[in-house]
């Protein structure tokens, strides 16, 4: 017993060790960097800073550009929040009747699901059709893009969720008289509720960390997101090392506050939803 | 003959699941907007490529010219390259994740200090920016002045080009990737792990198996479902790989670590819509000849078990 309690803080330790140097010096060293003065940060070592100066970094890149990070971060909290609220509601009616009903539809749907998690979106067709909507270079139709294209992982994990609910509770509600849109919205969308937080979390994570669709479907200064700013971010300020990481820290918090908060949810999340995909 | 059914027949014509009345509670309606969403900008785009990929396509017009992109997608050396290397990308973090995945899922479901602590820092990597990452390890990996080799400098090993080595450039942008993905792979291998039955473990004990057995004949057998959900997500995930490669070299130098997604957005900047559109067309027909006979391969293995 002894000696298997020495083995558990050995192993242990050495792990500890190791994933300091692998998994915490890239993190330490954003933070150092974001915290050094341009000259100090010229050198790209892994040093504490001779000043600390994060803050005053904050406010500089917060400034830069006629705020554009600013600008960024808004734009990107509004595309998040929209398009997470669509792929909820509309996921959680799909996946429910998906699991509910028997249809020949259904076929037709779950071949939907299983394109949407495989096939990759063919590019430019897609903002030909954009621009045929009006909605290229807008946000809105990038909100719809996130929104279709994150569809499918919801559907899956909605429909997993909702078979788990008993038909009683269905049975129940239409003896007393409950129309269809009721039903769902006052009896079964209230149990989804854990489901719903785990999609929500993830997805908004997904969808702030998006690159190539902004990259595609909204170019141009006006509706820039958060990820764009970061990448243009290393032209603009010019080997400003200590900036372009004070941009990547203040990128990196969102998620951060999230995992912190629905660690469980997000786990859960990206376990199921990987062993049902 | 079946399309001459209406719902409500293929309904009674199911035994298994009655229905209380014949107008059904679960309306298709519910379908509707995200089927419009789903066909509009995701089928549409989807069809039309195969189209679009026969033309000549700029801003103002399309002409028709068969398979000319295709030709020119597979006979030169620069695009082509685009599609070896979206294989290697593909297979080789794919491979990676398995491995280490299985190895720190072992570390992390037996007893040791500070597990909780490490399952979370391999996680969040998960959920950080590509984009930040990737500039990140840019920088890190710097061949005069970066972390990684100014460490390797004071061990008194000299450090290659990691993203500046032709040669090298592409298989430091997969240690990358698994670096940031491998915390996934951990989690659904640990997930599956928990979920073995002790008494297995129990009962191979009091017949005096060995470790490395009962991981061999008990734990890699059970975990063949977590296994099987690691490959198809990191191999879906590694072909249509593209922030990372872009933030951290954009597919250079030359174009030795330019992916198929690299090639569709390089030649999109360059208004060749038409080539752009077939490079698409050779992702989704490469995504589909990989996934789909493991996918089958893999749910015929599940059945027969």
């Amino acid at each position: 017993m002894r000696r298997e309690r020495r083995r558990a803080w050995v192993v242990g330790v050495v792990a500890i060790l190791a994933s300091v140097v692998v998994f915490l010096v890239p993190f330490l060293f954003i933070l150092l960097t974001a915290s050094k003065t341009v000259q100090d940060s010229a050198d790209l070592g892994f040093t504490l800073p001779k000043q600390w100066v994060l803050f005053q970094n904050i406010r500089t890149v917060l400034r830069t550009n006629d705020a554009v990070v600013l600008r960024a971060f808004i734009n990107s909290t509004t595309l998040t929040v929209v398009s997470v609220a669509i792929m909820v509601v509309l996921a959680a009616m799909a996946g429910y009747v998906l699991d509910r009903r028997r249809s020949r539809w259904n076929t037709v749907a779950n071949l939907f699901v299983l394109a949407g998690l495989i096939v990759p979106p063919a590019v430019v067709p897609t903002i030909w059709v954009l621009q045929s909507l009006g909605l290229f270079k807008t946000l809105p139709g990038l909100i719809l893009i996130e929104a279709t294209f994150g569809l499918s992982f919801c559907i899956l994990l909605f429909r997993s969720f909702v078979s788990s609910i008993p038909r009683e509770l269905d049975e129940a509600a239409i003896v007393d008289g409950a129309s269809p849109l009721r039903l769902f919205f006052s009896v079964i969308l209230p149990l989804l509720r854990p489901v719903v937080i785990t999609v929500i979390v993830v997805q908004a994570v997904n969808v702030f960390n998006s690159f190539q669709n902004p990259l595609y479907f909204l170019p141009g200064n006006a509706g820039v997101t958060v990820q764009l700013t970061l990448y243009n971010f290393q032209s603009q300020t010019l080997n400003q090392w200590n900036l372009l990481f004070t941009d990547i820290l203040l990128i990196t918090i969102p998620p951060l506050v999230m995992y912190l908060i629905f660690n469980r949810q997000i786990v859960a999340g990206m376990t199921a939803g990987a062993v049902k995909g | 003959m079946v399309s001459t059914l209406t719902p409500s027949q293929v309904e009674t014509a199911s035994p298994a699941r009655p229905r209380p009345k014949r107008r059904s509670h679960y309306p298709l309606y519910f379908y509707a907007l995200p089927a419009l969403l789903f066909v509009v900008l995701f089928a549409v785009p989807t069809f039309a490529s195969f189209y679009f990929s026969l033309t000549r396509w700029t801003l103002f017009s399309t002409t028709f010219i068969g398979l000319d992109n295709f030709r020119q997608f597979f006979s030169e050396p620069n695009l082509f390259s685009g599609l070896t290397h979206t294989f290697i990308y593909a297979v080789l973090t794919s491979g990676t994740k398995v491995v280490l995945g299985i190895l720190l899922g072992v570390l992390l479901t037996s007893r040791i200090v500070g597990r909780g602590y490490l399952r979370s820092v391999i996680f969040f990597p998960v959920l950080v920016s590509t984009i930040g990452v990737g500039l990140t390890f840019k920088i890190l990996l710097d061949p005069f002045h970066g972390v990684v080799n100014t460490s390797l400098a004071a061990l008194g090993v000299q450090g290659p080009g990691w993203l500046t080595d032709p040669h090298l450039a592409l298989y430091s942008i997969i240690g990358v990737d698994v670096w940031k993905g491998v915390g996934i792979a951990t989690l659904i291998f640990i997930a599956g792990m928990v979920a073995i039955p002790q008494e297995y473990y129990e009962a191979a004990r009091t017949d005096g198996s060995s470790g490395w057995q009962m991981f061999v004949h008990i734990t890699l057998p059970l975990l063949r479902p977590a296994t099987t959900t690691v490959i198809l997500l990191s191999l879906i995930g590694g072909l249509r790989s593209f922030d990372l490669i872009w933030a951290m070299t954009k597919g250079g130098p030359g174009f030795t670590s330019d992916v198929i997604a690299s090639v569709i957005y390089k030649q999109y900047q360059a208004g060749f819509y038409g080539l752009s559109t077939a490079g698409n067309v050779v992702l989704f027909l490469l995504v589909t000849a990989i996934i789909l006979p493991l996918q089958l391969l893999f749910n015929r293995q599940g059945l027969a078990k």
